[in-house]
């Protein structure tokens, strides 16, 4: 088997390992690293299709140039994803924290 | 009119795409009083551009293509636009202007301010899913659709809870999580694809699946795993439980968009999977599954809906069951009416749910209380909402001549036409409890109240006559079906 | 050969080791550590998968903007549950808490990582993929890396909304903020009051950090690199910038920030638009214009996603201008 074969074996593993956290874990910061973990993956399955396509010239290794321009894209998407869940959990921590507590203690900058 | 001087169908197929775009990226830019005028105005040009479109595509019959940028698939990325795009993409860009026009008014700077948090949102968001929704029906490309229907999810879920009230925090967050988990999965089943034929185009995927004896099990695990997200995304249960609490705890217009629009982008795309990938797979397992999960949603939905004690909450349960009847068009695709229904259908409830929603939303403020025990005397106080509200409940319980008529009656047909009689079942029992919610409302709204029921104020005209355009679309969409004859193969 | 192999597998052995703690490791701080550095090691792993503009984008965003805003979620979230111990923590819905859902969860999990790892041992030799065809067009376009041709060119329409989802992801942002604060700068970036090493650091690192950028989005063009990769940077230097004190977040309802952050993508549509004027359609270039016009684009893009990413990491307006 050649290298980018365990590397995609790698990934379907830490696809189903960030699968059952993303189903089964509670706590919503935890859930989005989950995710994280799991379009890692996903990108890393695309990147062992990438390199089947490519080959080699002069002695250089090259990939198939889509999947990775795929891949940036998919990276830049999966931030704005993190980012917008992690300010929906730290407004949602800090609307429930004022609600449970009835003080104004529960800022975000302190 | 046949041949526009300076755009035909190539033209218009790109302007409705960017449009919305323009405008969105402009109000955000400039902001303050002006992003309202600058996305209301992106509405008019967007619905001047669609009915163009609409018209070359339908008059002339033909399907309009684009290959952006020159580049001819599988290197580049190509539009399309056929009959069943086109009706999709002009009841979007009516429910879409409709709702804008009627919120005008909300969400207005006071006059020391600049700019209000909630008016930029809106008016810049609200554009900005426009064009990932146009671009989810236009697209022929698995990975655009995906950046797509991400861009139509981080648009969407900002305006669940623009209100800022603590709840709509946690139904927001619930929604991109169910959101993101389909997108994940549909990708991971995009880049088998692409490992498999080294090409994301629709139309010449379809080509090599055609080719095929028997389907590799990486394309079985491919489909599959599109579908499972593409359902999470479109709230099937067993996948609904984030719907409920998000389109009806948003602001009543933003409910609308999100009930009548935002979930029919994932079903669009399931659609595309199953009838041009895929066709002919209406005996499979998945389809066989689709359906009974449609089913399970139209009994599921509707009972919930009967159970609710507010209005906008029974209008949100009631568009897990409306969904039920789109996923039964899977099973009978043997039959030539279903994509006809299926296609009637999702238009018809765009149309119907949005007036709903939209009359929730001033009966709210306007009666200033939406729990539907308390409704009596608002046939007295509001009865130009209360008629919008009583049509679109028509057209979602199937009434003749209504578009939701046409369109079970379609399904009706396919079921009996291909042997399947058991997928009547859900059909006549949804429609009977839709009828149950939709006369609950209209039987204590149309009693006269004990004391003489007052409206905090009056609904604004503009908001009613939007209102009612939406409901009356509804019910002249099952004429316009009605007096096509059959339904379209 | 045989060693290069050896290495990989070592490398894979670390990346899942990572992956291990990251997911299911108790204290989040450890969790989102170990993502970090999985992150950096996954950059390596990109590098051996012939991938090279991947690895400046993993290492960038993947794993330096996504770990530095968990890091910053999980201090808060911690700082939280120390000052007020009795709060109930947010705990979201979740299908299975009954051990024997967890297992079937589990199953369903193991199940599809099993059907994936057969797919990829079993997946026919590639048919015809896109290398040849990229290959060929690629002089079309004056570029030399074909990266950056896919993304700026063939499938251009990908990379402009891409663009634009980074502005409407911070329209989100802001929009969590309270009404009041609407119009304000979000909270302070800086981590310590008065830290004379970060400050020197927030000095002398930024010119660096800027040639550096610059000079991935100008190398972009023919080797790998880009305006996300340089762009990410700059936008790193900014946020150590911000960190260290030595310059104010902007204010959300700052006309030059706002022009900034949309500039990319409304230039990207202008040139689209050009292209169609000119004859070759929306998104295409003219013949022998289409270097100049990436490179225009391509710095544009960088600006305006360094500017938008280091307004996403600062978050929410939080206080609202004096009137």
């Amino acid at each position: 088997m050649v290298a980018s074969t365990w590397f995609g074996l790698g990934a379907a593993l830490i696809i189903g390992l960030s699968l059952f956290q993303v189903i089964i874990n509670p706590e919503p910061l935890r859930k989005v690293l989950a995710f994280n973990l799991l379009g890692s993956a996903v990108f890393v399955l695309f990147g062992v299709l990438a390199r089947r396509g490519g080959g080699r010239i002069d002695g250089v290794a090259f990939a198939d140039p889509v999947p990775q321009a795929l891949i940036i894209t998919g990276l830049v998407v999966a931030f704005a994803a993190t980012v917008l869940a992690v300010a929906l959990v730290l407004r949602l921590l800090q609307a429930e924290c004022a609600t449970q507590d009835h003080d104004t203690e529960c800022r975000i900058d302190d | 009119m046949t041949e526009l001087a300076v755009f035909g169908g190539k033209q218009l197929v790109v302007l409705a795409l960017i449009m919305p775009l323009l405008g969105a990226l402009l109000a955000f830019t400039i902001g303050g009083r002006t992003a309202r005028w600058i996305a209301l105005l992106t509405a008019l040009v967007e619905l001047v551009v669609v009915v163009s479109l609409a018209w070359i595509v339908v008059d002339q019959q033909i399907v309009v293509e684009y290959q952006l940028g020159g580049w001819e698939p599988p290197l580049g990325v190509r539009l399309r636009a056929d009959g069943a795009t086109v009706l999709v993409l002009l009841t979007a860009t009516v429910v879409m202007t409709a709702t804008m026009i009627s919120a005008h008014a909300d969400w207005q700077p006071l006059p020391d301010q600049h700019e209000t948090r909630a008016g930029l949102v809106f008016w810049t968001l609200l554009p900005a899913l426009w064009a990932a929704f146009n671009t989810v029906l236009l697209s022929q490309d698995l990975f655009n659709l995906f950046v797509a229907l991400e861009i139509l999810t981080f648009c969407a879920v900002p305006l669940v809870c623009l209100n800022g009230k603590a709840e709509t925090f946690a139904a927001a967050l619930r929604y991109l999580l169910f959101a993101l988990l389909g997108s994940v999965l549909y990708l991971l089943g995009a880049g088998l694809i692409y490992g498999l034929w080294g090409t994301l185009d629709i139309g010449l995927l379809a080509l090599e699946i055609s080719k095929l004896n028997r389907y590799p099990p990486a394309l079985s695990l491919a489909l599959g795993l599109m579908t499972a997200g593409l359902m999470a995304k479109t709230a099937i249960v067993p996948l609904h439980l984030w719907l409920p609490p998000a389109h009806a705890g948003a602001p009543a217009p933003v409910s609308a968009i999100l009930s009548a629009v935002v979930v029919k982008a994932a079903f669009v795309v399931l659609l595309r999977l199953w009838f041009e990938l895929m066709p002919g797979s209406a005996d499979t397992m998945v389809a066989q599954t689709q359906g009974v999960l449609g089913g399970l949603a139209i009994v599921l939905g509707g009972v919930l809906a009967l159970r609710q004690s507010r209005l906008k909450p029974m209008i949100a349960y009631s568009t897990i069951a409306q969904m039920g009847y789109l996923f039964l068009v899977f099973p009978l695709a043997g039959a030539a009416s279903a994509w006809g229904a299926g296609l009637l259908h999702l238009c018809s409830h765009a149309l119907a749910k949005a007036a709903l929603f939209l009359a929730a939303g001033q009966i709210i403020t306007h009666f200033g209380d939406d729990r539907i025990d308390h409704l009596a005397g608002l046939g007295h106080v509001m009865p130009l909402t209360l008629l919008a509200f009583g049509v679109a409940g028509f057209s979602l319980m199937g009434l003749p001549p209504t578009g939701g008529f046409v369109a079970k009656w379609w399904l009706l047909q396919a079921a009996i036409e291909t042997g399947h009689w058991g997928w009547a079942v859900p059909i006549l029992f949804g429609g009977l409890l839709t009828a149950g919610y939709v006369f609950r409302v209209l039987a204590v709204a149309l009693r006269p109240a004990a004391t003489p029921a007052l409206a905090a104020s009056t609904v604004p005209h503009t908001a009613n006559a939007m209102i009612l355009l939406l409901a009356l679309s509804s019910l002249l969409l099952g004429l316009a079906a009605l007096g096509t004859g059959l339904p379209p193969q | 050969m045989t060693l290069t192999l050896f290495a990989d597998l070592g490398l894979l052995i670390i990346l899942l080791g990572l992956a291990i703690i990251t997911a299911f490791a108790r204290p989040a701080f450890v969790a989102v550590a170990a993502y970090m550095a999985y992150g950096l090691v996954m950059a390596l792993a990109w590098v051996r998968l012939a991938a090279v503009d991947v690895a400046l984008t993993e290492a960038a965003i993947g794993s330096g903007l996504t770990g530095m805003l968990l890091l910053g979620a999980v201090a808060w979230n911690q700082r939280q549950t120390e000052a007020h111990p009795r709060r109930r923590q947010i705990r979201l819905q979740v299908p299975a808490t009954h051990p024997l859902l967890i297992i079937v969860v589990a199953a369903v999990c193991a199940g599809v990582s099993a059907v994936l790892a057969w797919v990829v041992v079993t997946l026919p030799e590639p048919p015809t993929l896109q290398v040849e065809q990229v290959r060929l067009a690629l002089p079309a376009t004056g570029l030399g890396n074909p990266v950056t041709g896919v993304l700026l060119a063939f499938r251009a329409i990908d990379t402009l909304l891409e663009s634009v989802v980074l502005v409407f992801a911070l329209v989100g942002v802001w929009s969590l903020a309270d009404d009041a604060a609407w119009g304000g700068r979000p909270r302070s970036l800086r981590l310590v009051q008065h830290s004379h090493a970060l400050t020197l650091l927030g000095q002398l690192l930024p010119p660096f950090g800027v040639l550096m950028g610059l000079y991935l989005f100008w190398a972009g063009a023919d080797a790998p690199g880009g305006a996300f990769q340089g762009g990410t940077l700059l936008a790193a230097m900014w946020v150590l910038a911000l960190s260290a004190g030595l310059a104010k977040v902007p204010a959300v309802s700052n006309r030059q920030l706002r022009l900034l952050i949309s500039i990319g993508s409304l230039l990207f549509l202008a040139i689209g638009l050009a292209g169609w004027a000119g004859g070759v359609g929306f998104l295409g270039y003219p013949a022998g214009w289409s270097k100049a016009l990436i490179l225009i684009i391509e710095a544009t893009l960088t600006l305006s996603i360094a500017v938008t990413l280091g307004m996403l990491v600062a978050g929410r307006p939080h206080r609202a201008l004096p009137r």
